[in-house]
């Protein structure tokens, strides 16, 4: 199959990469997987008392869409509010690598992966 | 007629490969198009629609993973073709780590080593899964459905650790 440009540019050089303190308060961890292709997803916000994410990390095993699709969402969030970035939808991470349509689930990966980790971050939050 | 009455097997997740094979190479004999070499059309292309029928089936039935699927799937429930998310954040952590030892594996000192361990945790950890399906598989009771269902995600991310492992042991070779 022929990736798009953007795919091999964010797989060959990925951004953000790696990982922060889980225990932090001010971090977010989302975890989520691919049943179908086995892919797992860390995808990790550092977020300021103002709800604004600073930073972000993650790390992903999986095939070159998964790896894009996450590399791109570290980008994307930066920045953000958490209900801007909550607002992130797969079809415009989709649309910005020009998945083809076997690989829309790795953008659906990388949405639930911004939401897995909000939903952890408001978790952390209410104790 | 679904695959289970095709070879003559009560549905079950545990069923014996062996039968499965034997009833396999019966049933092909049976239906060979090379039988049908003096047939009307029909008859052939009937011969040939069975003959792909008895594949499907017996590589459906064959593994495990796809034997589930489909005993799901005539319970109303397809992951076959499902793009659900799986955040059980326990299990992705190992799945996590394995990923991660996997990796080290082409710089271990003693990889071969590292190998074995890992085939050891995957295969007990895929043998656990699997009498809990086993357990829950033939339920009619839609919770007992679901939980099925989550244990054959399970499978499938244990079967991409498989290839995977087997990847790296090919590439020390």
């Amino acid at each position: 199959m022929a990736y798009s440009e953007k795919v091999i540019d964010h797989y060959e050089n990925p951004r953000n990469v790696g990982s922060f303190e889980k225990d932090d308060p001010s971090v977010a961890t989302g975890m989520v997987g691919a049943p179908a292709c086995g892919d797992v997803m860390k995808l990790q916000l550092k977020i300021d008392n103002q709800g604004v994410i600073e930073d972000a990390k993650f790390k992903t095993y999986g095939c070159g869409s998964a790896i894009a699709s996450s590399s791109l969402v570290t980008e994307w969030v930066k920045g953000k509010t958490i209900d801007e970035a909550q607002a992130i939808k797969n079809t415009d991470i989709a649309e910005e690598l020009a998945l083809p349509p076997v690989k829309i689930h790795c953008s659906i990966l990388a949405e639930d992966a911004i939401k897995a980790a909000i939903d952890d971050y408001k978790a952390k939050n209410e104790k | 007629m679904n695959y289970f009455e095709l070879f003559s097997l009560t549905p079950s997740y545990r069923i014996d490969t062996a039968i499965l094979a034997e009833r396999y190479r019966e049933l092909q004999r049976a239906v060979h198009p090379d039988k049908f070499a003096n047939a009307s059309e029909q008859d052939k292309r009937m011969a040939v629609q069975r003959t792909a029928q008895v594949n499907d089936g017996y590589s459906t039935l064959k593994h495990p993973i796809s034997r589930a699927e489909y005993i799901l799937s005539l319970q109303g429930l397809d992951l076959s073709h499902e793009s659900t998310t799986v955040k059980d954040m326990g299990f992705l952590t190992q799945q996590m780590e394995w990923r991660e030892s996997l990796e080290e594996i082409a710089s271990h000192t003693d990889p071969d080593e590292l190998i074995d361990e890992l085939r050891d945790s995957f295969g007990r950890y895929e043998k656990q899964i699997s009498v809990q399906l086993a357990s829950v598989i033939e339920s009619q009771n839609k919770n007992d459905l679901n939980t099925a269902a989550d244990l054959v995600r399970k499978l499938k991310f244990m079967a991409k650790l498989q290839e995977e492992l087997a990847r790296a042991e090919d590439a020390l070779l």
